[in-house]
């Protein structure tokens, strides 16, 4: 079974933002990174799975449950954390996770008191005196405390200590080991090469590239690095037929470097590297940050 | 009933102050009553010369002299019109406050149906409307017993219960309004109380405009017919209450398939 699956979902607001048509698929007991730029749709599309915005047409279903008809099925067994967490002013962290498990009908004071305590959180404060970082632990406890089936995280990091970053992660993914599927957006590429096993991009709406990892790296696309007489590569560049292929290109004509993305068939670029006569060449894989780059340009 | 219980303890102070505020300005318009019984001969010449003013407050009918008369008058106009912004302020913020405060995003990720949380949110909002009106009772009732005077059960009882009866109309409505806002809302609230008893004072004053008794929640709330009748004015409650009902659905329809913003 897939923990989230949707069908041509749509959610339009009166202008730009929203999503369209989107299809994604998250197998059940993946650890999924759903990546995008700023305003590319990564909270519509979750908040349109948890049931807070009604899609305007298409479907969609999470743990095997319709979004719109068996929303209450999905949030039973969701733990969600939202981009921006805000709480009841006047309420004590504990108070909040409390309420927070007495809502999900769960027992689970122990491990509640276990996560607070591994990521440094006094529960005795008041909400409204909480920093961005602490109220998003906050968040984290109520979140997994009850250890739903599937974690939908927004943004989780965002505010949180690299520190606290990392014991972050070490609980997903203990929580993943146990068989929780982690779905979560950002936009900071490392955490997702270093965490995730699947990934999703997403622009304007729609999912342009979804796929592991790993094969996401080995997209055949080469970050080429060259040295030597490199002057005129510029126009030589522009004028072949490789250019629709080159991204990202930096030429430094004083230290005599050029270096850029290159996602196309190899013999032409064998072709022009040869007129060139580079007195130095490397190829190398790019990282999942220059696939993200070459992807959003 | 985690909701309904948040809810209340979230607002405890709000309800303690108001409650409070209203029930010692109703008692301390009863203590002054002993003062004002000696010089009451020369204040009710004077209030009947003054025409519409004494209508607009519904003085012309009453006798100012006796006790029920004065508080008909004076404990109304408190326990009114503080009520009527008191429930107006918990209806209109009750729903809206969740997405104001971004809170929104916490509960209803929760797995509780909107319905629910808009159940659990009523009843919290009639409860508390309902503990004002208790501790108002019970300040007036204390405040009758210290200045030595017979306690008017009947027509004090059939007194407050218009009066809740008109909180609850007015945060019935303002209920309704609070699933179509996010923000901005206790302006609306108090809107809508002020202008129910702008109309009632209009109907008091011209008999052609006495439709508006049917609109305005103040309508049975009319201290002189209450006790000049012995009952509540069922023709002026039943629109009212029909009222209340029709902001209580619509805030059903609309806030259950709302778009909760971020």
């Amino acid at each position: 079974m897939n923990a989230i699956e949707t069908d041509d979902l749509t959610k339009s607001y009166g202008k730009n933002r929203g999503i369209n048509e989107l299809k994604l698929t998250v197998p059940e007991g993946d650890f999924f990174g759903f990546i995008g730029p700023n305003g590319a749709g990564k909270s519509t599309t979750i908040r349109t799975l948890l049931g807070l915005i009604r899609p305007t047409s298409g479907s969609a279903k999470v743990l095997g449950y319709d979004i719109i008809h068996e929303k209450d099925k999905i949030l039973k067994e969701v733990g969600y954390l939202p981009s921006e967490i805000n709480f009841y002013s006047g309420m004590k962290v504990k108070d909040v996770i409390k309420y927070s498990a007495d809502l999900n009908k769960a027992k689970c004071k122990n491990k509640a008191l276990e996560l607070s305590e591994r990521l440094g959180l006094d529960l005795n404060r008041k909400v409204d005196e909480l920093s961005l970082g602490n109220r998003k632990k906050v968040g984290i406890v109520c979140a997994v405390q009850h250890s739903p089936k599937l974690l939908i995280l927004d943004e989780p990091t965002s505010g949180l200590d690299p520190l606290m970053q990392r014991e972050f992660f070490n609980i997903l993914t203990e929580e993943n080991h146990k068989g929780t599927t982690i779905f979560f957006s950002s936009h900071i590429l490392s955490e997702v090469q270093n965490y995730c096993h699947t990934a999703a991009f997403i622009k304007d709406g729609k999912i342009i590239m979804s796929d592991t990892v790993d094969k996401i790296e080995e997209t055949g696309a080469k970050r080429v690095s060259l040295s030597g007489a490199i002057s005129g590569f510029d126009s030589l560049i522009k004028e072949s037929e490789i250019t629709k292929y080159v991204s990202d290109l930096k030429i430094n004509e004083e230290d005599g470097v050029a270096d850029f993305i290159y996602n196309g068939k190899i013999p032409l670029l064998l072709d022009i590297l040869r007129e060139t006569e580079p007195r130095d060449l490397t190829i190398t894989e790019p990282s999942l940050e220059e696939i993200f780059m070459n992807y959003y340009e | 009933m985690s909701i309904l219980k948040q809810e209340i303890k979230s607002q405890k102070l709000v309800i303690i102050i108001w409650s409070l505020s209203i029930g010692l300005l109703v008692a301390a318009c009863v203590l002054m009553y002993p003062d004002m019984k000696s010089q009451m001969d020369g204040v009710n010449d004077m209030f009947s010369s003054m025409g519409n003013f004494t209508a607009a407050f519904g003085m012309d009918q009453l006798n100012f002299g006796t006790l029920v008369g004065f508080y008909a008058v004076e404990g109304g106009n408190m326990l009114g019109i503080g009520g009527a912004f008191f429930a107006a302020i918990i209806g209109v913020s009750s729903l809206m406050k969740e997405e104001k405060e971004r809170t929104a995003e916490f509960l209803f990720t929760h797995p509780v149906s909107r319905i629910r949380v808009i159940t659990e949110k009523l009843i919290s909002v009639f409860f508390i409307v309902i503990i004002l009106n208790v501790i108002v009772f019970v300040c007036s009732i204390l405040s009758i017993v210290m200045i030595d005077e017979e306690i008017f059960l009947k027509e004090l009882i059939l007194f407050h219960l218009a009066y809740l009866f008109m909180q609850f109309e007015i945060s019935g409505i303002c209920f309704g309004i609070s699933a179509f806002i996010k923000k901005a809302g206790i302006g609306i609230g108090i809107g809508v109380a002020g202008l129910m008893y702008l109309l009632n004072i209009v109907a008091n004053i011209s008999e052609d405009a006495k439709v508006l008794k049917y609109i305005t929640a103040f309508g049975y709330t009319e201290g002189a017919d209450i006790i000049n009748n012995q009952e509540i004015n069922i023709d002026y409650l039943i629109p009212g209450m029909i009222m209340m009902v029709v902001g209580i659905i619509i805030a059903y329809v609309k806030y259950n398939s709302k778009d909760i913003s971020a």
